[in-house]
């Protein structure tokens, strides 16, 4: 038995006794994401604030899980929604069916859908998880119950989470 | 009227041990969470200081089961004898100068190792009387371990009290006062006396009689509610206990060093604290030795150094030293 090797222990420990905890308190502090994370959809818009989303449905196509749902509509000429011909006129991700595994952002022609920074979904009723385009949209701050309870509170949204970046894909979306 | 003076002491004792025991166990918890880089218990509470009262609250109201196959008589003394005889031994431990020790014994060295052992029977009860085989094997490593540690802690302090001369801990302290500490004077006996202690109170490294990944909870598996918090709060009344003891034994207890001014209770608690962070370091640190390991070293290591050391001490005194 060493007593070098029983002091060095005794020295491990205490300059982790001086460490900041690791922990993250996370209701009360943000949890730090990485920039990769795949949170909340989100439906990005042109510089001019049209919207990027032309109603293709590559990525219902694309979608394993079967999660989404898209009816597209033509443009109107003179007030269009969308820079393509058509634009989507019900955007619809069931929360429940996703997986979350961002085939539907790699099958996005024009960058539209976005796999956000979100994670706090948790909600009560089955048809409360099926988030439409205006949910969707990035002018849209916090999930579904988040929004429903700021309401209530009469509070800003809380959102659960820091992020160091914003992607460039990402661009518009307003977390602070 | 003495006998009135004296119960209230002993009353303000019991409640303050109480509640420090209580606190222990959130400085044990907050204390071993930050060596390993967690924050610990912070809910209840600011800095969740609350939490050894909500602890207490739901350990009270749970189920209080008697296991079937139990001697009903042994398995419900044996958490009240633990307990007891845990608390029992503070009451000669001096907190400051005259009239702050419930019982100035002359003899208080001799109680607080006679009551520090009684409790080891609760320990040896609990595992017998449960009818299951962990707390059995628990109890009986508890037994094994006290004949070996047992000899090394009672020879360790013959030195100190050979040089003080008293079996009285006010003594000891107050001849600590005059000459210096008697970790200066002593500290082979304090080494000895520290790692036996360790033993003692079932601490890492030596926690061998309730460790939870072999025996379950060692001797008190078959426990629950009360008669749990009784073992528990014993187990800690041990580590309070026995840090108190050696910040008195060898740090100087209550009174205070380097010529600073004297505040009863002050300089007692910072050197108990000492004691009792150190216990808790050393069990974030080490490993758990085999009971056997612990024996043959108790008897190889132990043993001797304190033989040698209490021969030395004696020729000493007997020579003219100090005294």
């Amino acid at each position: 038995m060493s007593v070098m090797a029983l002091a060095k222990a005794l020295g491990v420990t205490l300059k982790h006794f001086f460490q900041k905890p690791v922990t993250i308190p996370y209701p009360d502090a943000p949890v730090p994401l990485k920039p990769r994370f795949h949170g909340r959809h989100v439906l990005t818009r042109h510089p001019d604030g049209l919207e990027k989303c032309i109603g293709c449905s590559l990525c219902a196509a694309a979608c394993p899980a079967y999660a989404i749902y898209v009816e597209p509509a033509e443009n109107d000429p003179e007030n269009p929604v969308s820079p393509g011909e058509r634009y989507a006129k019900v955007y619809e991700i069931n929360m429940l069916r996703c997986i979350f595994c961002g085939n539907c952002e790699e099958a996005c022609p024009t960058g539209a859908i976005v796999l956000g920074y979100e994670f706090e979904l948790a909600d009560y009723r089955y048809g409360d998880f099926v988030y439409t385009k205006e949910d969707l949209l990035v002018d849209t701050v916090g999930s579904k119950p988040q929004r429903r309870e700021a309401k209530i509170l009469k509070k800003p949204v809380k959102l659960g989470f820091k992020v160091p970046y914003v992607r460039p894909e990402l661009e518009g979306v307003k977390y602070e | 009227m003495i006998y009135l003076i004296t119960a209230i002491k002993a009353a303000v004792l019991l409640v303050v041990l109480l509640l420090t025991i209580a606190y222990i166990t959130w400085i044990m918890r907050r204390g071993l969470a930050r060596f390993q880089v967690r924050l610990g218990p912070n809910r209840v509470g600011p800095f969740g200081l609350l939490q050894p009262m909500a602890d207490g609250l739901k350990a009270f109201f749970k189920e209080s089961i008697t296991v079937e196959r139990a001697d009903k008589l042994a398995y419900w003394l044996a958490p009240i004898l633990t307990f007891t005889f845990a608390l029992a031994a503070f009451a000669v431990i001096p907190v400051g100068p005259d009239g702050w020790v419930v019982a100035n014994l002359d003899m208080g060295v001799l109680y607080v190792f006679a009551v520090g052992e009684m409790a080891v029977y609760g320990v040896f009860l609990a595992g017998w009387a449960s009818g299951s085989k962990y707390p059995l094997l628990g109890g009986l490593r508890s037994i094994a371990a006290l004949i070996g540690y047992e000899l090394a802690l009672g020879l360790a302090i013959l030195g100190p009290v050979l040089m003080v001369g008293s079996l009285n801990l006010q003594d000891i302290v107050l001849w600590q006062k005059e000459h210096g500490w008697l970790i200066i004077y002593q500290f082979p006996a304090f080494l000895v006396y520290f790692i036996a202690a360790l033993a003692e109170m079932s601490r890492t490294p030596f926690d061998f009689a309730e460790a939870e990944q072999e025996l379950v909870a060692g001797f008190h598996t078959e426990y629950s509610g009360t008669k749990f918090v009784a073992f528990y709060l014993g187990e800690l009344g041990h580590w309070v206990v026995g840090s108190a003891l050696m910040a008195t034994l060898f740090l100087g207890g209550w009174a205070a060093p380097f010529g600073l001014p004297d505040i009863p209770v002050v300089w007692f608690f910072l050197k108990w604290a000492v004691f009792i962070f150190l216990v808790l370091w050393i069990w974030a640190s080490w490993f758990r030795t085999r009971y056997d390991q612990m024996i043959r070293f108790a008897w190889g290591v132990l043993f001797p150094v304190a033989v040698v050391w209490f021969l030395l001490t004696a020729y000493y005194v007997a020579k003219g030293g100090m005294l």
